[in-house]
């Protein structure tokens, strides 16, 4: 099976026009204490692919994109992001989650901070960017997530879905390369699904690379260039949308498949 | 429309309507907080029959009967048979209440008036007066400066104090500690402290939670002896103690020793305050911080901190309010402050009579208890304005 697994690693898929790779994890594996919650994790991204992690709670879905920023520590392996290596090197680490962005399922936005301070306190501090042109960036990100109206609201006053639309842009205002979302969905209320996966829709339009764990499987279907389904802390099989969906080859995924597509 | 037909389409909302009468005024009030049940309205007459015993002497001693000061008003007055709370005596020794043994200037005390009653202890008004004029516009939340005025209150207030306290500059007659006394010290060792004790306190707590193992093992140490040891026991042990250790000849000033003592003490108190803080925010918080590419000490600075210090401001206060008036107990190691100088006040037998002492002791603690209520209602207010209406 792992013979087939590593196949499909190597299935082309669409070609992006000036393709670099983004990720590349080789042979990564990491422990919680004594339980091995990731074996043997081989991933290659390309600049502008957007891959979508499924399979079930315990899976190891969410620990693998925290590593990809180095939320959670690998011990075997190697990961390289956009070309630099993470290790326990807090200057590289900092280099890497500079350029990665992460959209949370609590959101975990800064409720003492305003919409804008939320968005704006990373450029200022982290890039040195000037307070008006960080205002500015972030209005625009604000915009583009349709709130712009509740910029000087706290994320206590704002509905969930509009508060992880304000941590999308939150990350966006750091102009990553990569945006890592995890079940960013998950904590919404159904009504409030449909506006964050619309922004997330518009933002793989605009060709951003994107790790989005989720169950959202029509998202999947609609943006996804490949499906990682992950077992166990395994990566199980890895396709195509089309004949993930339409033509699964492990029986973990044919399983997996039949539970949530009634 | 069928009538009992199950399906059913609201056409107009329902308005919204004011909460019944009952329910509100004073009336409302009354019937819900005194007399809700039988029980409570039997609490109530007690509680109002107890009020009616003790409230009645307390204010015939306090006001009614009480000797004010004024013209021609003498001791005999408060020894007269019924005579409340002598607050002549108060007055009369008022400038020993603040400022203890502090010298008197040389040419003011000889002159008459208000002005010159100021200007007798000029240097420590002009301290006092300082202080509150930095204080005032630090506390205030929507004033601008913050910064400026932060460093001026912090670092060039505390320069001057000393030097206008301890003299032998400029022209300054030198005064030495021992002479220092009343609430002067009182608020010198309650203000130093809480300048000291907050940010040792909270170096401390991130370094207990730190994941450098000398470091935490340090801060584990520092906290749990200090917080082992009580006040008085490190009190005792800085004023004999510390002598003995030292080389032969070579002092530390007597106020400075309690100074330390009555900060690292509470530092101590207030890391486990702060920590407490740091552990009730979720852990989402760092992790978004540091996913933006914020690295510890502006994640600790703009998102950690600011969030834990709020959750932990009735703490924190509480924690002020007992170093104020723990305080007190630098008077057994032969500090001058406040109380001690109302022990002392409450000798003198100019003054001689039965409730002079208890006079004294009420003069005491009401200025205690105004410094500590101010800063209890402090906090609230900071409280209120600091909720952004999220508990997250």
């Amino acid at each position: 099976m792992t013979k087939q697994t590593q196949t499909a690693v190597k299935k082309p898929t669409e070609v992006e026009e000036n393709a670099g790779v983004a990720i590349e994890i080789t042979g990564m594996n990491k422990w919680f204490g004594d339980f091995h919650v990731l074996r043997d994790i081989d991933l290659k991204v390309m600049k502008g692919e957007r891959i979508v992690i499924a399979g079930p709670s315990g899976s190891g879905k969410s620990t693998l994109i925290r590593c990809i920023n180095r939320l959670e520590e690998h011990q075997q392996g190697h990961i390289i992001v956009d070309g630099t290596e993470l290790t326990s090197d807090i200057k590289k680490i900092d280099e890497v989650r500079r350029e990665v962005g992460m959209v949370f399922q609590h959101f975990n936005l800064f409720p003492h901070l305003s919409i804008l301070e939320n968005c704006t306190l990373a450029p200022i501090w982290v890039r040195g960017v000037p307070k008006a042109e960080a205002e500015e960036t972030a209005m625009h990100y604000l915009e583009r997530v349709k709130i712009p109206e509740q910029a000087l609201k706290y994320p206590g006053q704002l509905s969930g879905g509009q508060q992880q639309r304000v941590a999308i842009a939150r990350s966006l205002c750091m102009n990553p390369q990569i945006m890592l979302f995890d079940e960013p969905t998950s904590a919404l209320d159904p009504e409030m699904i449909k506006e964050v996966l619309d922004v997330m829709v518009s933002l793989a339009e605009d060709g951003m690379t994107m790790l989005v764990v989720t169950h959202e499987m029509g998202f999947a279907r609609q943006v996804a260039n490949q499906v990682v389904f992950m077992d166990q802390g395994q990566i199980v099989e890895q396709n195509n949308p089309e004949d993930f969906f339409n033509n699964p080859q492990h029986a973990r995924t044919q399983e997996f498949l039949s539970q949530i597509l009634h | 429309m069928a009538k009992n037909n199950l399906a059913y389409v609201r056409t107009e909302i329902v308005p919204e309507s004011p909460a019944p009468d009952l329910s509100k005024g004073i009336i409302g009030w009354v019937k819900n907080n005194l007399f809700s049940s039988i029980s409570n309205s039997i609490m109530t007459i007690v509680g109002a029959m107890f009020l009616m015993w003790v409230l009645p002497p307390i204010y015939g001693f306090l006001f009614g009967n009480a000797v004010w000061p004024g013209e021609g008003v003498t001791v005999e007055d408060c020894r007269a048979k019924g005579a409340g709370a002598c607050w002549a005596y108060i007055d009369d020794r008022m400038t020993f209440f603040i400022y203890g043994f502090f010298p008197k200037d040389a040419y003011w005390v000889t002159q008459e008036g208000l002005i010159a009653s100021i200007m007798t202890y000029w240097r420590v008004n002009l301290v006092f007066a300082v202080g509150t004029l930095l204080l005032v516009p630090l506390m205030w939340p929507d004033l601008k400066y913050k910064l400026l005025n932060s460093i001026l209150f912090f670092v060039v207030y505390p320069v001057f104090v000393f030097f206008m306290l301890t003299g032998g500059v400029f022209g300054l007659e030198e005064v030495p500690t021992v002479k220092w006394g009343g609430l002067t010290v009182t608020l010198i060792i309650g203000l130093v402290g809480i300048v000291v004790s907050l940010p040792l306190g909270i170096v401390l707590a991130l370094g207990r939670q730190s994941k450098m193992p000398i470091i935490k093992t340090f801060c584990i140490m520092f906290i749990e002896v200090w917080r082992a040891v009580p006040l008085i026991t490190v009190l005792f042990m800085a004023s004999v103690m510390l002598p003995l250790f030292m080389p032969v000849g070579m002092t530390i000033d007597k106020l400075l020793r309690a100074l330390v003592g009555v900060s690292l003490f509470s530092a101590a108190y207030m890391a486990e305050v702060v920590r407490g803080g740091l552990q009730a925010l979720p852990k989402g918080q760092s992790e978004a911080a540091a996913s933006l590419g914020l690295n510890y000490w502006k994640s600790m600075g703009f998102i950690i901190l600011p969030q834990a210090l709020k959750h932990v401001i009735p703490g924190i206060v509480n924690s002020f309010i007992a170093l104020f008036k723990d305080t007190s107990l630098v008077a057994i190691v032969g500090i001058f402050d406040l109380l001690r100088a109302t022990q002392v006040a409450n000798l003198n037998l100019d003054w001689a009579s039965s409730n002079q002492a208890i006079t004294g002791y009420v003069f005491a603690a009401a200025i205690f208890w105004a410094f500590c209520f101010g800063m209890s209602r402090y906090s609230i207010m900071m409280e209120h304005r600091l909720d952004t209406g999220h508990k997250n």
